[in-house]
């Protein structure tokens, strides 16, 4: 993408003005997607961005420019209006000597290349999802399809001499389904994802995923309105690990437990969840959604153990926050883009299985709500409070699953919530794929867990 | 926006549609935005990032086939690349006797001044002062403020051209200037948080002790909140609450969405749908409109829409597909999230017509309820095709005619179909938001809280 000796002389110009540290970030993504809604293959898009991203460091100030210009005259450019922005005082040209050009190892290959895979091929996977869930009940009254795949390849070069490669191919696949009786609309939706080629469809059915969707709107024709109050609610095993990932993910963040933003500041070492909690962090998680080679500062991926046994071991750091606390990165430092600032981010965040049979804890649980698949949610990292949705839940009478429930959101409080899970199952799955959003940036992440209780929860339904 | 400031980007989109072959239809949409952004922390500059992005959107329409590709640049190759895959996307789409672009359709466009030249001579070091000033007038307004989540300027320049084989040409700039902050206030151990902003066309307008008496009272006034008990009652949403309501309202009457049946208010015209205290109305051409724009994402004329009045369903908002299909005009609501997208349909600019209380006068009118501050999880909790609705909020109980104590943690939970008919005042207080809806106090009885 750029050679090295114009990497060199860029670094060099960012740091002319006795800056710290200087970074170039260079992309070039190629994406394609192709939609199907109505009956119809409505469209097919083709996108192209390519740029490069340069961040100067000096005292506590960042200064970051950037450009769709990756000649060496435009980079020179950024590097002088990072270096501007950055603010240094005067402290003369430093020469960067770059290290050997690494190309981040993955441990896996992708077998079929996106570009390789005609769009015919591709349309034909939507017309059957189409199809199948459209033959799924006459209730279902309006299907949408979406097939996207993106391969992008990154560059990171930076004053300490680092100089990395990798290359991302995420593959995306959601069906939609509409159904309608008396009792008015319902929606059902499934997605899978993962970082890897066209051979996703190898390994996943179309059909099935077409099925699920279909069978998840039908179903909530006959939903009665969630209640309204606290019960202990039931995980579903690969149901969506974002409960962890709102509950105490985001707040386990270093750039927020620096600004004082998150309720789990200063608590490291100390018990902050049931001890039935070990949770994970792993951007190495082969082929998942959130995994990478190399994170957006070139830094491998890691895995890393942020909960153990109830206990908080670490937070997730960056280049910036690491650097402050004298330690080395997490390798949790992603952007969106080149035109992004890296800040803390979450990779695969799961929660471990422990030893607790799926069907006992939902025998065991005398009245309460059983959540197949969660949907997206939010959280507040400074009080703690945090909500999720449910986009197919249950209610359980007396150790049973019973009827199914209307849409709604949870809302509870992550360290509360975290103290409050009493079982975990031995069925541990991951879930679909996820965007994070932060600070306006949104990065892929994935989630899993095995099936679990939170004794006590609010759902915010209406039923009494 | 005016043609005079983006002579180039007309020239490119000119180009590309002059590529078009016989039997061809292309509309391409060029833009470029410059921005800065500066995030200041504890009277320091965090990070300070200025840039420039551009890109071109090809659209092509073939026979009744559409396909699309765009470029994050403008070099002439990667264009060309672009309408090849274009042109070959389209021949992978199915047959629509209704798709083609939108035709000219005389409506005149409108003179909006959403141009301030002064944005791009401001100093950087004016618009770092006034996110500094922000940060200072917080901490000098209350001594219980103990952090700062962020504390961010940020300004864009935008230009966009846009041209299609059908006539439609044309081309404008605008700015937007924006300031914003996150505070934390905290008494023993307990933390609770607000924000507040300003936003203008111009580093000028902004008010950085408007924001910070804002994120201040937003903050301190929910300390010692606690989780109420689940009740049903009346519930008085603040502007920001509301604003974020209609946002959802307008996705179930954009022309897409009842074609494909996936709206609540599919064959309702005519039909009463809402408490007859509600007119909705779609404007962007309302200059005072943070989203405000003179033309849609198709180039026509951006108009004034009457979606509800006194509660009966008028219109849905149609884009030029969407239109042909339904048997109707555009009503010039073709929306682009970016360039790196096709055109869809829904509102730009969305507001209620105001009443005559202010939120007091509201509050003073409610035995028992809540005054929603806030609203987290939206996203999650709404299904605008079903209807079900289930946020999380944080607001002050009302008690007697007059706000009590700070309540958090707790869900609203109705239906979209259930709350507009169940508005029962609508407040004078309109604001303008950051979002393509303005708000206003709006008391809502019989809603839901779930807490303890």
């Amino acid at each position: 993408m750029i050679e090295d000796a114009t990497l060199t002389k860029v670094l060099g110009r960012a740091m002319a003005t006795g800056a710290e540290f200087a970074e170039v970030f260079a992309e070039d993504k190629r994406s394609s997607s192709a939609h199907l809604d109505d009956g119809k293959v409505e469209e097919l898009s083709s996108g192209r961005d390519r740029g490069a991203g340069i961040r100067v460091v000096a005292g506590d100030t960042t200064g970051y420019a950037h450009t769709a210009d990756i000649t060496e005259s435009g980079l020179l450019a950024a590097a002088e209006a990072a270096a501007a922005a950055a603010r240094g005082g005067g402290g003369g040209a430093r020469v960067v000597a770059l290290g050997a050009r690494h190309d981040a190892d993955r441990g896996y290959r992708y077998e079929i290349l996106p570009e390789d895979v005609a769009k015919a091929t591709k349309v034909e996977l939507l017309v059957k999802a189409n199809d199948v869930a459209r033959s799924s009940g006459s209730a279902i009254t309006q299907v949408s399809a979406s097939y996207a795949d993106s391969r992008k390849r990154i560059l990171v070069a930076n004053s300490d001499g680092l100089l990395a490669t990798d290359d991302s191919v995420r593959t995306l696949f959601s069906v939609s389904c509409v159904a309608s009786a008396d009792t008015g609309m319902q929606t059902g939706r499934q997605s899978i994802g993962h970082t890897m080629g066209f051979e996703l469809f190898d390994r996943y059915d179309v059909e099935e995923l077409a099925r699920e969707a279909a069978e998840r709107a039908i179903t909530k024709l006959l939903a009665r309105p969630a209640p309204s109050g606290q019960m202990p609610v039931v995980i579903g095993s690969g149901g969506g690990g974002v409960l962890f990932h709102e509950a105490c993910g985001h707040g386990l963040e270093a750039d927020l437990i620096a600004k004082g933003a998150s309720v789990f500041k200063g608590r490291v070492g100390e018990l902050v969840a049931s001890p039935m909690v070990t949770l994970v962090d792993d951007g190495t998680m082969a082929r998942e959604w959130g995994c990478f080679g190399i994170d957006d500062e070139g830094n491998a991926a890691q895995r890393n153990v942020l909960i153990q046994d109830g206990v908080l071991t670490d937070y997730m750091w960056d280049y910036l926050r690491a650097r402050k606390e004298g330690r080395s990165s997490s390798g949790n430092g992603r952007r969106q883009s080149y035109q992004h600032l890296p800040m803390v981010r979450m990779t695969n965040t799961y929660l471990l299985a422990s030893d607790g049979d799926p069907d006992d804890i939902i025998a065991s649980t005398d009245h309460g709500v059983f959540v197949k698949h969660l949907g997206g949610g939010q959280v507040n990292t400074a009080t703690g409070d945090f909500v999720f949705g449910m986009t197919e839940a249950y209610l359980i009478e007396n150790g049973e699953i019973t009827e199914p429930l209307r849409e709604g959101n949870l809302i509870g409080n992550g360290p509360e919530v975290l103290q409050l899970i009493d079982a975990v199952g031995d069925d541990f799955a991951m879930g679909p794929p996820g965007t994070c959003g932060k600070d306006g940036q949104g990065v892929p992440v994935g989630d899993g867990v095995p099936t679990l209780r939170v004794s006590s929860l609010t759902i915010g339904g209406t039923a009494a | 926006m005016t043609a005079a400031t983006s002579g180039d980007l007309l020239d490119l989109v000119d180009k590309v549609v002059g590529w078009a072959g016989a039997g061809e239809q292309i509309e391409a949409v060029a833009v470029r935005g410059t921005d800065t952004e500066i995030r200041v922390y504890d009277g320091e500059i965090e990070s300070l990032s200025s840039a420039q992005s551009q890109g071109v959107g090809i659209r092509v329409v073939h026979d009744g086939r559409q396909g699309f590709a765009y470029a994050a640049t403008f070099e002439p190759t990667i264009l060309a690349e672009a309408l090849a895959e274009a042109r070959d996307n389209a021949t992978f789409a199915t047959v629509d006797e209704f798709q083609l672009l939108a035709e000219p359709d005389g409506v005149p466009v409108p003179e909006l001044d959403l141009y301030r030249a002064s944005l791009t001579t401001c100093p950087t070091d004016r618009k770092i002062d006034l996110a500094l000033e922000l940060e200072r007038a917080v901490v000098a307004l209350d001594p219980r403020i103990v952090g700062f989540e962020s504390t961010d300027y940020a300004d864009t320049r935008f230009e966009g051209a846009i041209a299609s084989t059908t006539g439609i040409r044309n081309a404008g700039a605008e700015t937007s200037a924006f300031l914003s902050t996150y505070v934390m206030a905290g008494h023993h151990d307990e933390t609770r948080t607000g924000f507040g902003f300003s936003v203008g066309r111009e580093p000028a307008d902004l008010d950085p002790e408007r924001a910070a008496a804002d994120a201040v009272s937003r903050a301190t006034r929910l300390l010692g909140a606690a989780k109420p008990p689940s009740e049903r009652l009346t519930v008085v949403l603040d502007p920001w609450v509301t604003a974020q309501f209609l946002g959802i309202i307008g996705s179930i009457l954009d022309g897409e969405s009842v074609l494909k049946g996936r709206s609540l208010f599919a064959d309702r015209l005519g039909e009463v749908v809402a408490s007859p205290l509600l007119t909705l109305i779609d404007d962007p051409t309302d200059p005072r409109a943070f989203t405000a724009t003179d033309t849609d994402g198709e180039g026509l004329a951006c108009r004034r829409n009457v979606l509800l009045e006194d509660g009966v369903l008028r219109q849905y908002l149609h884009n030029a597909y969407t239109a042909r299909r339904a048997g109707t005009v555009s009503t010039g609501s073709a929306v682009r999230g970016s360039f790196k997208g096709l055109p869809g349909v829904g509102v730009q600019a969305v507001s209620l017509l105001p009443g005559t209380a202010t939120q007091a006068e509201l509050i003073a009118s409610v035995p028992n309820g809540v005054l929603v501050q806030d609203v987290a999880g939206l996203h999650s909790g709404v299904n605008p095709v079903s209807g079900d609705f289930s946020t999380g909020a944080d607001g002050l109980r009302i008690r007697h005619g007059e706000v009590a104590e700070p309540l958090a943690e707790f869900t609203l939970g109705s239906t979209l179909q259930r709350m507009l008919l169940d508005v029962s005042a609508v407040g004078a207080d309109l604001e303008w938001l950051p979002m393509s809806a303005s708000g206003v106090s709006l008391v809502i009885h019989d809603v839901t809280v779930s807490g303890t």
